[in-house]
C-alpha cells in the first residue's frame, strides 16, 4: 500500500470505514459521539462506521481524554482526517465518471452523479492515491445532533467480553501485587519464599504470578502473611486539614489582582472546606503486558493518555520509546487519574519475569480506594464587601490545596506508583497544576462569573505532601464552585434577597443569565426550601445551573435535581443529558457522603464500608433542561454539573433547615452539629 | 467435581470445591459477564441468580452450588435474545461505563420473577445492593419499570 490519505481510516471491502480514535472511551459514551462526527464528516451511513479504540501504533496522539474537552479537540482532526477520505473518493468517482468533482455528491455512504452511483467500497483505491488538498464540503448533518444509542452498550448488557478485565491473550498468567501497608512503609528484609510461590521482587515492589486468579490470589494471601515491613507515621491529622493544608510549603499563584483600596463597606467573611475524594471506580484497575522475543513490550490499558503513559513507561523499564507499544482497551468508569496508568506499570514489570507470556494485573478493591490518587482536600475563605444593600463591591478569595494533576510524565517523572518501591526508586512528586489557559487546577472556577467591581483572588499550592493527588472530575472547580455559591447565598440571605434574584443582578452574560432563568422555571423556583448554584465550567465551558430540593428529617436526601445547561452545539442530546445525570447524581454523592478516611500512618477507607457511595434508595431525580445553542462551538457535559449540584444542595439545606453546612460532606451529622 | 446447573445446560467444575464462584465462571467457564468489583459481597457486579435468588458469586464457594441452578447474564434469556430488563435498558440507553449491569441485571431479573408488577420502590428496594459510579440509577428504574410493562413516566 503507498502512502494512506489517512492513517487512521481505512475501508474494508465490505465497506466497513473504520477509524482510529484518537480519545478513549471512558464510559462518557465518546465512541459513539465520534461515530457520529465521523459519519457525517464522511457523508457516511452510521452503521458502517466504526471507530475502534486509541493505541500509540497507526494511532493519532490526540493527548489526554479529559477536561471534558473530546469533543471540542477531538472533533475538528477526526472531521478534518473524514473529510479528507471523503473528498479523495469524490475525486476518485468524478474521474471514473468523467464529471467535475463538483457534480458528485454523497449522503449515507452513497456516492452520486446523476444515475451514477458507487460506494466506499468501490472507491477504497482512492485513499492509496496522493492526494492534493482538500476541497472544503459542505457537510450535511444527518447524526451530529441526533440521540443516537450507545455503540458499545449491546456488548455490555448482553454480558460479552469487553472490559480489560476480560482480556484472555494466549497463555496469559494472573498477576497481583503486594503493595506495602503505607505511604511510607518499605519491606523489612526479604522473606525465605517457598519454592511453589511465584514472586517476583525489584525493591520494595512485590508481586505474584499464578495461572487463575483464584490462584493468584491465594498465592497473594500467602505473600502477605510471610512480608515484613519497616513503617512509619506519616500522615496529616484527618481532623484538621485545614491547619494542614494551609502550613505549607507553598506556591502562591495569583489568579486575580485587585486594584485600588478596597471600598467602605459592610465585611463579611466565611471559610469552606472538602476533603480528600476516591475515585472509587466500580472496577479495580487492571493492565495487560507482554515481553516480547524481539525485545518490544505491548501494553493493554484503560489509561486516559495511552502517549504519556507509553513515555513513562520506556523511562521506568529503560527502554527506547519505540520499543513499548501501548493500546487501550475498556475499563469501568474513570473520572480522572486513577489506577489504571500505575497498573499498567505493575504488569510490565511481572510480565518482564514471564519469559513471553502475558501478565493479566487487577488491583484489589481496597488496592482502589488507597492507592488511586486523590481529588485533594481543600479550604477556601472568602470575604467580601458589601453594600447598603447587600450588593458586592469588593470580594476577596483565597483557596489552600494540593495540586490536582500528577499524571505519566508531569514534571518530568514518570509518576507511576510502583516506581517509587523499586530497588532504584524514583520519585513521586507532589502534584502541580494545568497552566491557565488549560483550565487550571485548585484554581479552575475559582474566578467568579459575576460583574464585581473589585476582585482579588490567589491559590496557595502545597508543594510537599504524602498524600499522592491528582485529576478528579472538575478538579478544584467542584469546590471553587461549592464555596463561591454558597457564599453568594449567604450573601443573599443576609440582604433578605431572593438567591436567584441576587445572583441575576451580578451577572450581565447573556448565557449564563438564560440557564439560571431555566433551571428556575423548571424546578418551580420560588417555592420554600429548593437551593440553586451555578457556574460557567473552567470560565470558558459548558454553562450549568442546578435547582436541588432536599429532605431533611431522619436522613438527609436530595429528592430532586433539577438542571439546566448549554454546552453550545450538541452532538448527542441523550448522551449529553446521560453526562449531566451522571455528574449531578456523583456530585451528590460527593457532597453528602464522601471523604477519604486515614490515621496518621496509612488510609483507613478501604471498603465499601468505610467508603460509602451513594445507593439506588438515596438518588435523586434528576431533571435536564438542554438549552439549546447550535451556533456556539461544543463543550464537553461530563464536569459542568458537579460544583453547581454541590451548592444547589448546601443552598437547600440551608432554605429547608436554617442552617449552613461549609464543611463537605453535608452528612446528618454535619448538619446537626452545625444547629449547635 | 462439583456439579451444577449452569444457565440451564448441567456442567461439571473441575476447581477446588472452595474457590469462589465467580472465579469458575469467570475462568473455567469463559463466563466474563459476571464481574469483579469488590469480593466481599458489597457491589453486586458479580450477583448471578443462585435457585432464582441474587447471590454474590465472589463469596459464594464453589462447594455450595453443588446441585443448584446458577444463571449468569449471560443466561438470563436462551441463546442471542434478550430479557425484557436487558431489552429496556438498551431502550433507556441506561448505562455509562456498563461495568455495573450485569449485576444490576441479575437483580432485577430476580425480581421481576417473583414480582412481575413490581412498583418503583420493590424496584429500588430490589436494587439498593448493586452500586453504580458513573450515576445510571434512575435511567435503571425506569428501564426496569419499563421491562415490567409499567407506564414510565419521563
Ligand atoms: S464483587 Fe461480589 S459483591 Fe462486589
Ligand atoms: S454505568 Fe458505570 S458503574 Fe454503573
Amino acid at each position: 500500500m503507498s502512502t494512506p490519505v489517512e492513517e487512521r481510516v481505512s475501508i474494508s471491502s465490505g465497506g466497513v470505514i473504520t477509524v482510529i480514535a484518537g480519545k478513549v472511551e471512558l464510559g462518557q459514551g465518546v465512541l459513539t459521539a465520534l461515530s457520529q462526527i465521523a459519519a457525517d464528516a464522511l457523508g457516511a451511513d452510521l452503521a458502517q462506521v466504526r471507530l475502534v479504540a486509541a493505541r500509540t501504533d497507526g494511532g493519532p496522539d490526540e493527548g489526554l481524554t479529559a477536561g471534558s474537552l473530546s469533543i471540542q479537540r477531538g472533533g475538528p482532526p477526526l472531521r478534518e482526517a473524514c473529510a479528507r477520505v471523503r473528498a479523495a473518493c469524490v475525486a476518485e468517482a468524478a474521474r471514473r465518471w468523467g464529471v467535475s468533482p463538483d457534480e458528485v455528491t454523497v449522503r449515507r455512504g452513497e456516492f452520486r452523479s446523476g444515475d451514477l452511483t458507487a460506494t466506499y467500497a468501490d472507491l477504497a483505491k482512492a485513499l492509496e492515491l496522493p492526494m492534493e488538498d482538500v476541497r472544503a464540503v459542505q457537510e450535511e448533518r444527518d447524526y451530529v445532533g441526533t440521540s443516537v444509542p450507545r455503540v458499545d452498550l449491546p456488548d455490555k448488557v448482553a454480558g460479552r467480553p469487553r472490559f480489560i478485565h476480560d482480556l484472555r491473550l494466549p497463555d496469559q498468567l494472573y498477576g497481583r501485587v503486594l503493595r506495602p501497608p503505607s505511604p511510607a512503609a518499605r519491606l523489612a528484609r526479604p522473606a525465605p519464599l517457598p519454592q511453589d510461590l511465584r514472586v517476583v521482587r525489584d525493591g520494595s515492589f512485590l508481586g505474584v504470578l499464578a495461572e487463575t486468579e483464584a490462584e493468584a490470589d491465594r498465592a497473594l494471601g500467602r505473600l502477605r502473611r510471610l512480608t515484613e515491613w519497616d513503617d512509619h507515621d506519616t500522615l496529616p491529622d484527618e481532623r484538621d486539614l485545614r491547619t494542614y493544608l494551609r502550613a505549607g510549603p507553598h506556591e502562591t499563584v495569583p489568579v486575580c489582582e485587585a486594584t485600588g483600596e478596597p471600598p467602605e463597606g459592610e465585611v463579611v467573611g466565611a471559610t469552606y472546606s472538602r476533603p480528600f475524594l476516591a475515585h472509587a471506580s466500580m472496577a479495580p484497575s487492571a493492565a495487560a503486558a507482554r515481553w516480547n522475543p524481539d525485545g518490544t513490550v505491548e501494553v493493554w490499558t484503560h489509561s486516559q493518555g495511552l502517549f504519556l503513559l507509553r513515555r513513562a513507561l520506556a523511562d521506568v523499564l529503560g527502554l527506547d520509546l519505540g520499543r513499548v507499544v501501548v493500546r487501550h482497551v475498556e475499563g469501568a468508569g474513570c473520572y480522572g487519574h486513577n489506577g489504571a496508568d500505575d497498573v499498567a506499570l505493575d504488569a510490565a514489570l511481572l510480565a518482564r519475569e514471564c519469559g513471553g507470556r502475558p501478565v493479566l494485573v487487577r488491583w484489589s478493591r481496597a488496592d482502589e480506594l488507597t492507592w488511586s490518587p486523590f481529588g485533594s482536600a481543600m479550604s477556601v475563605d472568602v470575604s467580601a464587601v458589601v453594600d447598603a444593600a447587600g450588593s458586592v463591591r469588593s470580594w476577596e478569595y483565597d483557596v489552600w490545596s494540593q495540586g490536582h494533576i500528577s499524571r505519566p510524565t508531569y514534571g518530568g517523572e514518570p509518576n507511576l506508583l510502583a516506581g517509587a518501591h523499586l530497588e532504584r526508586p524514583w520519585t513521586y512528586r507532589a502534584a502541580t497544576d494545568p497552566p491557565p489557559q488549560a483550565g487550571a487546577g485548585m484554581t479552575r472556577n475559582a474566578e467568579p462569573i459575576y460583574d464585581f467591581p473589585r476582585a482579588r483572588i490567589t491559590g496557595h499550592r502545597l508543594t510537599r505532601t504524602p498524600i499522592r493527588s491528582s485529576a478528579l472530575r472538575s478538579l478544584g472547580a467542584f469546590m471553587n464552585v461549592f464555596a463561591i455559591e454558597s457564599f453568594m447565598d449567604e450573601l443573599a440571605l443576609a440582604a433578605g434577597r431572593d438567591p436567584l434574584a441576587y445572583r441575576l443582578d451580578h451577572l450581565s452574560d447573556p448565557r449564563g443569565r438564560e440557564v439560571l432563568r431555566r433551571a428556575a422555571d423548571a424546578a418551580g423556583w420560588g417555592r420554600p426550601g429548593l437551593g440553586i448554584g451555578f457556574a460557567q465550567y473552567k470560565g470558558y465551558g459548558a454553562y450549568c445551573a442546578a435547582v436541588a430540593e432536599v429532605e431533611a428529617e431522619e436522613e438527609l436526601r436530595v429528592r430532586r435535581l433539577t438542571i439546566a445547561v448549554d454546552v453550545g452545539l450538541v452532538v448527542n442530546p441523550d448522551g449529553v443529558r446521560n453526562q449531566i445525570e451522571g455528574g449531578a447524581i456523583q456530585a451528590t454523592s460527593w457532597t453528602l457522603k464522601e471523604q477519604v478516611r486515614f490515621d496518621r500512618r496509612a488510609i483507613t477507607s478501604r471498603d465499601w464500608e468505610s467508603y460509602p457511595i451513594l445507593r439506588f434508595s438515596e438518588t435523586p431525580e434528576v431533571v435536564v433542561e438542554l438549552v439549546e445553542d447550535p451556533a456556539q462551538p461544543s463543550v464537553g457535559a461530563g464536569e459542568a454539573a458537579q460544583g453547581p449540584v454541590a451548592a444547589a444542595i448546601a443552598n437547600a439545606v440551608a432554605a429547608s433547615v436554617e442552617v449552613r453546612v461549609r464543611d463537605l460532606p453535608i452528612t446528618r451529622d454535619a448538619v446537626i452539629r452545625a444547629m449547635g | 467435581m462439583t456439579r451444577l446447573n449452569l444457565n440451564g445446560t448441567p456442567v461439571e467444575a473441575a476447581a477446588d470445591p472452595g474457590t469462589p464462584l465467580l472465579d469458575v465462571l469467570r475462568g473455567e467457564m469463559g463466563l466474563v459477564g459476571t464481574r469483579f468489583g469488590c469480593g466481599a459481597e458489597a457491589c453486586g457486579a458479580c450477583f448471578v441468580l443462585l435457585d432464582g435468588a441474587a447471590v454474590a458469586s465472589c463469596t459464594t464457594p464453589l462447594s455450595a452450588v453443588e446441585g443448584r441452578d446458577v444463571v449468569t447474564v449471560e443466561g438470563l434469556a436462551p441463546g442471542d435474545e434478550l430479557h425484557p430488563v436487558q431489552q429496556a435498558i438498551l431502550d433507556e440507553q441506561a448505562g455509562q461505563c456498563g461495568y455495573c449491569l450485569s449485576g444490576i441485571m441479575v437483580s432485577a431479573a430476580g425480581l421481576l420473577a417473583r414480582d412481575p408488577h413490581p412498583d418503583e420502590a420493590a424496584v429500588i428496594a430490589a436494587l439498593d445492593r448493586n452500586l453504580c459510579r458513573c450515576g445510571v440509577q434512575r435511567r435503571v428504574v425506569r428501564a426496569v419499570l419499563r421491562a415490567a410493562g409499567a407506564e414510565v413516566a419521563r
